[in-house]
């Protein structure tokens, strides 16, 4: 019987080494896995890899992790925030590795490494300092830029609800990088709200077929 | 000189918004367009976060923390709405399927190159979200802003000082003092809304504006 339902977050991470490459869902607060970022600060794994939209808020959570010195880099559209200070701090003091991607870039590189693409260009950054360096082409009479696909060992996201066989539904605009995050990770961990029954989510209406998941957790501890 | 205020700059925008059209308020000044779009038109408000439908903010006490916008502010769902994810969003805005998207910016030159996500300044840490895609991606990109700095430099420029979001992406610019349309590198007075005049709006630009 396949059954992908960890009974807790610490066992859902125990096995993430240092240096390991992670993708966080997210936008904002909506669709962040709260639950599986402080299991991630618990479990200890260091010199992470971080592929967020954001680069965290206040002083929990993400930069919970960014502060205590286990983040080398970071892979990201926007870090800057009212209340980044954390990141702000750590960028500036040469700390913490930057990788600005724009957003459109970073989730179609997500969805590349998650389909098999082994590159593609994009005419989002074409003459910015962000396409510096990079090789461009024009096609078509319009120029572009060619970017390369974001894979990652681990995935963390938020679902509404999931099936023992780890398909998944997400709630509203909380779905944001939660899909494309699943499909480019060895090992999507995903925290829903509830766990189903095997054939109670509509087919019609699931989101992420099981076989992009690999480990759900029940955020209430309800299965 | 007469000048329009942010209220009415953003009105000034939400006018020439057609019926039936699909768009994309940017963060800041931007985002108030919406609460001027005419009742009598259907607009369909897309946020690059996933969602399109979008209706007012919500009566306070029924916000909700899954459903947002792109300056993570709550928002509504009118009937009709979609969510989807990241990619399948930016494919929307990427791959021209947006007809209008209103832009704050710290820079226009008069080629349409637009500089909006990054000062330039040493310390400041860089963050540029979906400026870029936005920039790029839809049927018509209007800028709103100011057309002077606060000690009276012109946004409106001959080329961009400061990092560009994208090249020759804007075709018009909705400011306080009248509304510019860019054509092949040359600027035309579209509205003279306040009555300053084509010969005034040059000299404070330092750029040949032609009368429409």
């Amino acid at each position: 019987m396949i059954s992908k339902i960890f009974d807790s977050f610490r066992a859902a991470l125990a096995d993430i080494p240092d240096g390991a490459s992670i993708m966080i869902g997210g936008f904002g607060l909506a669709g962040q896995p709260t639950e599986l970022i402080e299991a991630l600060l618990d479990q200890g794994a260091k010199d992470l890899v971080i592929i967020n939209n954001n680069a965290g808020n206040g002083d929990t959570g993400l930069a919970a992790l960014l502060k205590a010195g286990r983040v080398r880099k970071i892979i990201c559209s926007f870090p800057r925030q009212s209340d980044s200070q954390v990141f702000d701090g750590l960028y500036r003091a040469g700390k913490i590795e930057l990788e600005l991607v724009p957003q459109g870039n970073l989730a179609e590189r997500i969805r590349a490494a998650g389909a098999g693409i082994g590159g593609f260009y994009t005419p989002t950054g074409v003459g910015t300092p962000l396409a510096e360096g990079k090789e461009s082409r024009r096609i078509h009479g319009r120029d572009y830029i060619l970017e390369y696909p974001l894979h990652a060992d681990y995935a963390l996201i938020k679902a509404r609800s999931a099936d023992r066989w780890g398909n998944l539904v997400y709630r509203k605009t909380a779905r944001n990088f939660g899909p494309i995050m699943a499909t480019a990770s060895r090992v999507a961990v995903v925290q829903v709200e509830n766990i189903v029954e095997l054939g109670e989510l509509d087919p019609e209406a699931i989101v992420t077929p099981g076989l992009f998941v690999q480990r759900v957790v029940a955020a209430g501890g309800q299965q | 000189m007469k000048r329009l205020d942010r209220e009415q700059m953003a009105a000034r925008v939400a006018a020439d918004i057609p019926e039936g059209s699909v768009v994309n308020l940017g963060i800041g000044l931007p985002t108030k367009v919406a609460n001027y779009l005419p009742a009598d038109r259907e607009i369909m408000l897309h946020s690059e976060n996933g969602v399109i439908g979008m209706g007012p903010a919500p009566l306070p006490g029924h916000e909700d923390p899954d459903l947002i916008n792109a300056g993570k502010q709550p928002v509504t769902l009118l009937p009709g709405g979609a969510f989807f994810h990241h990619a399948d969003s930016f494919a929307m805005m990427r791959g021209g399927h947006l007809d209008v998207c209103v832009l704050g910016a710290f820079q226009v030159s008069r080629h349409g190159d637009l500089a909006n996500w990054h000062t330039g300044e040493a310390d400041a840490i860089p963050a540029v979200g979906g400026a870029m895609d936005l920039a790029i991606g839809a049927k018509s990109v209007y800028v709103l802003m100011e057309l002077l700095t606060r000690d009276g430099r012109s946004k409106l420029v001959e080329q961009c000082t400061y990092p560009l979001t994208g090249l020759a992406c804007v075709t018009r610019v909705y400011t306080d003092l009248a509304v510019f349309d860019l054509k092949d590198g040359r600027v035309v007075l579209a509205d003279d809304c306040c009555g300053v005049g084509a010969a005034e709006l040059s000299r404070l630009t330092g750029l040949d504006i032609a009368s429409a």
